[in-house]
Formats: structure tokens, C-alpha cells, sequence
């Protein structure tokens, strides 16, 4: 086992994510030829999700199901005794004895961490506050992998409101790995924060910009994430943001033929519908690599896939 | 010793040049136990800092974990080790790799705030200096840190 819990991707090296994705793309070709599989026959699996999420949650579920296992949990703290004033110690004290593994997504940042340091059993981080959200990243990377083949030697462009988004932080780190050229585009305003390009800067090339017309014929991923209405003071200031980081048919004119799009969903209308049917399009197949990845994670800290 | 107004001790640990006004906070850090002899020397004068505080502890003493301790609010300070009337070890303290306690977390959403916990701290950079919480993983930086003193 290379690791008991999954918490920041910051705890992660190269060769942990390599591994990661490797024990991905076996198991979801395993998956293809079996159907369900068998690994964590006996095991269950706990999710605790102190917040709402559809996504994350129920990929989860399903990942654990497809590999023979058993789920509970619940998907809102107003069930749980959570309500009655309990402590998210003693709610991990508890369920750690149901179950063999725990996944927890939480409102306060730093929730994970803290369950993974109280539970016995392994614990995976499903979102902690705007902190980490390591399964998404790695899932990005598995689909990019799987989209081209690899992930040296590709020019990456990530859209949208990159300062507030944990999404594109964690995967600008992740990126920083490899040998790629990243484009940060973003209104003013929402740029990537400093702290993030300044400790990848002298490991990939950067280019930031506002202007995605021009990095659009140069990228072979394009990584679009929502930009929230209510990070603008002034809502004209944001109707003007959002129609020119808008991405359809037009925008994708110059946009080279293997050019893949994806973002984390939910979309509002940052992507047009009309491109959901393109070549271009490869969100819906990110959705699906959240399984293979999923599978793999629970599987390894379980121990029961080597 | 005349200028510092306090008498010298037989054996036990000196901690000089601690930024004046800050010598009651030090103290409080270094939570020692509570039949020690101490004698607190508060707005020195001082060549160096111009004023000072100036804390010796009688019959103790201080290990460098202990002492390292106060290096986030005083890391001026200098640590004499005194035997027998002497000087016998003189050393600045340091800014340990991992700071367990004495600051809380700047960011309110941090789940230490909200559970029993112990703050802890990863010192990203010393100068200047950079803690990363251990937890929910924000940065901060001196003037921050220096707000948040438990």
C-alpha cells in the first residue's frame, strides 16, 4: 500500500499519481471485460457527507459497488446526530466501527485531515471547505491521460474564475508534474493567486492572460470551470465577464481538430450545449473517470488492490 | 550587571534580548512549571533593540525545545545557560520546523476552531516567515501570526 489516506494532493508525488492512474486504467478495463468486480467483497465503505453533492457522492457509491463492496452514509448533517451537537471526532469515532473505509465531505477546511488523524480505518477527502478536493484532480488527469495517451508534451488552458476555484488549484499543481504548458485564463480579478503560479512557475511554463480567443487555436485541452455571479460587486460588470468566457461553436472555430474540453460540472452556461455533441467535447466521459479513479483510490487504501 | 536591575542567578537559563513588551507573552509560552523562581525584567535599555525584556529562570535549565518555542514572538532572543555564576552556553533561538500550539489558525472556516484540537503548523519559510496550517492548509505570514497568538 502506498498510502493510507487521500487527503491533499499536495501529499501526493509524481509516481503516487502514475500509480494512481495505472491502477485506474487497469481496473476499468477489468471492469469492461467483468462487469462488477470482487476486490472489497466484505468491505464497506462509509460516506459521510456533512454537505450536499450529487457528483461526488454518488460516483463514490457507485465505484464501491463496482467493486463488490457495500455502502452507507448520508448525505446531509441535518439526519445525523451531527444536528444534536456532536462532534466531527466523535461522529468518526463512531463510524469508523461500521465501516472500512471512510469518504467525508465538509463544510470547514481541514475537516479531512482531522478525521484522518482520529479514524483507524483509511479516509478519503471528498471536498473539505474551498480547501481540497484530490479526487477531482486526480480524475482530470486520468481523462486527459485517456483522452490523448499521455500528458507530456500538451498545452493546457484553464478558464474561468481561477482564483477562487480549488478545482483549477489543485490541478495546476498536479499539472506541474509533468511536462505541459499551462494558459491561465481569467477576467481580472480572478486570476490564479500568486502563492500557486509562483510555486509552479519554475517547474512548467505559464502564460496567463485574459484573452481566451488567442489561446484558443494553441491548446489541446481546454479546462473550463464556472465563474460565479457573486464574486462581482457589479452584476452589469458580470453579464459583460460571462458572454466573453462563454464557450460554443464560434469560440471553437480556431480551435485545433483534437482539441478536448472538460470541466469539473456542474456547468450553468459557461459551455453551450451545441458543443456537447462536438469532437470537442469529453466532460461527460470526465464524469465517468471519476469510477476507474475512485475504484482505484478506495481499493488501494483498503489494501485490497495492489 | 548593575543596568539590568535584577539580581544574577546561581544556575538556571537567561533569556535576553526578547523585543520590549513581550517578555509576559514569552513567559506565557514557555509555561513553566509553576514553582519556578523567575524574575522578569520588563523595557530594559538595550545597545542592540534599544529596549528589552529580559526573563531568567532560577534552578532550570531550558532545553533548546522549550526555548525554541518563543522564536515566533521573540526570535531576537538570546538563551545563557548559567552555571556556578558563568555563562556556560550561549545560543539564539530557532524557529523549530513545526510549531504545535502557542498561535491559532487565521482562516475561520479552519476546522480547528470548531473541534477540540491542537493548532499545528508547518513553517513553509523562516525569513520571512511562513507557516502553512496543518489542517486546512492556508498560509500565513508575520503580521498575522503575530495576531493570532493563543
Amino acid at each position: 500500500m502506498r498510502f493510507q489516506d487521500v487527503i491533499s494532493i499536495d501529499d501526493f508525488r509524481k509516481e503516487d499519481i502514475d500509480y494512481v492512474l495505472r491502477v485506474a486504467e487497469r481496473l476499468e478495463e477489468e471492469l469492461k471485460k467483468e462487469g462488477t468486480l470482487k476486490y472489497a467483497k466484505g468491505k464497506v465503505l462509509a460516506t459521510l457527507f456533512f454537505e450536499p453533492s450529487t457528483r461526488t457522492r454518488l460516483s463514490f457509491e457507485s465505484a464501491m459497488h463496482r467493486l463488490g463492496g457495500a455502502v452507507i452514509g448520508f448525505a446531509e448533517a441535518s439526519s445525523t446526530s451531527v444536528k444534536k451537537g456532536e462532534s466531527l471526532m466523535d461522529t468518526i469515532r463512531t463510524v469508523e466501527n461500521y465501516a472500512d473505509v471512510i469518504v467525508i465531505r465538509h463544510p470547514r477546511e481541514g475537516a479531512a485531515r482531522l478525521a484522518a488523524e482520529v479514524a483507524r480505518v483509511p479516509v478519503i477527502n471528498a471536498g473539505d471547505g474551498a480547501n481540497q478536493h484530490p479526487t477531482q484532480t486526480l480524475l482530470d488527469l486520468y481523462t486527459i491521460k485517456k483522452e490523448f495517451g499521455k500528458i507530456d508534451g500538451l498545452d493546457i488552458a484553464l478558464l474561468g474564475d481561477l482564483k477562487y476555484g480549488r478545482t483549477v488549484h489543485s490541478l495546476a499543481k498536479a499539472l506541474s508534474y509533468y511536462n505541459v504548458r499551462l494558459y491561465f485564463v481569467a477576467p481580472k480579478g480572478l486570476e490564479m493567486p500568486r502563492h500557486i503560479v509562483e510555486e509552479i512557475s519554475n517547474k512548467v511554463e505559464i502564460v496567463e492572460t485574459s484573452e481566451l480567443e488567442a489561446v484558443i487555436p494553441k491548446v489541446d485541452v481546454l479546462y473550463v470551470t464556472r465563474i460565479q455571479k457573486e464574486r462581482f460587486p457589479d452584476p452589469a460588470e458580470y453579464n459583460k465577464i460571462k458572454g466573453s468566457y462563454r464557450v460554443d461553436l464560434k469560440v471553437l472555430e480556431k480551435a485545433k481538430d483534437t482539441l478536448k474540453v472538460m470541466h469539473p460540472l456542474p456547468r450553468v452556461d459557461e459551455i453551450a450545449y451545441e458543443v456537447d455533441n462536438t469532437k470537442y467535447s469529453a466532460y461527460f466521459r470526465q464524469v465517468w473517470s471519476g469510477i476507474p479513479v475512485r475504484m482505484a483510490l478506495l481499493g488501494i487504501v483498503l489494501g485490497v488492490i495492489e | 550587571m548593575k543596568e539590568l536591575k535584577v539580581s544574577a542567578i546561581n544556575k538556571g537559563t537567561v533569556i535576553d534580548h526578547i523585543p520590549a513588551g513581550r517578555g509576559l507573552k514569552v513567559l506565557e509560552i514557555l509555561n513553566l512549571p509553576k514553582d519556578s523562581t523567575i524574575l522578569v525584567a520588563v523595557n530594559v535599555r538595550s545597545g542592540k533593540l534599544g529596549r528589552k525584556d529580559i526573563i531568567k529562570v532560577e534552578g532550570k535549565i531550558l532545553n533548546e525545545e522549550e526555548v525554541n518555542k518563543i522564536a515566533l514572538i521573540a526570535p531576537s532572543a538570546t538563551v545563557n545557560i548559567i552555571e556556578n555564576w558563568e555563562v556556560v552556553e550561549k545560543r539564539k533561538v530557532e524557529i523549530p520546523n513545526e510549531i504545535i500550539g502557542i498561535i491559532k489558525c487565521a482562516n475561520p472556516n479552519c476546522i480547528t476552531h470548531y473541534e477540540e484540537v491542537t493548532p499545528k503548523f508547518k513553517v513553509v519559510s523562516r525569513k520571512p516567515l511562513k507557516l502553512k496550517c496543518h489542517y486546512c492548509e492556508r498560509t500565513m505570514e508575520e503580521d498575522t501570526v503575530l495576531k493570532h497568538l493563543l
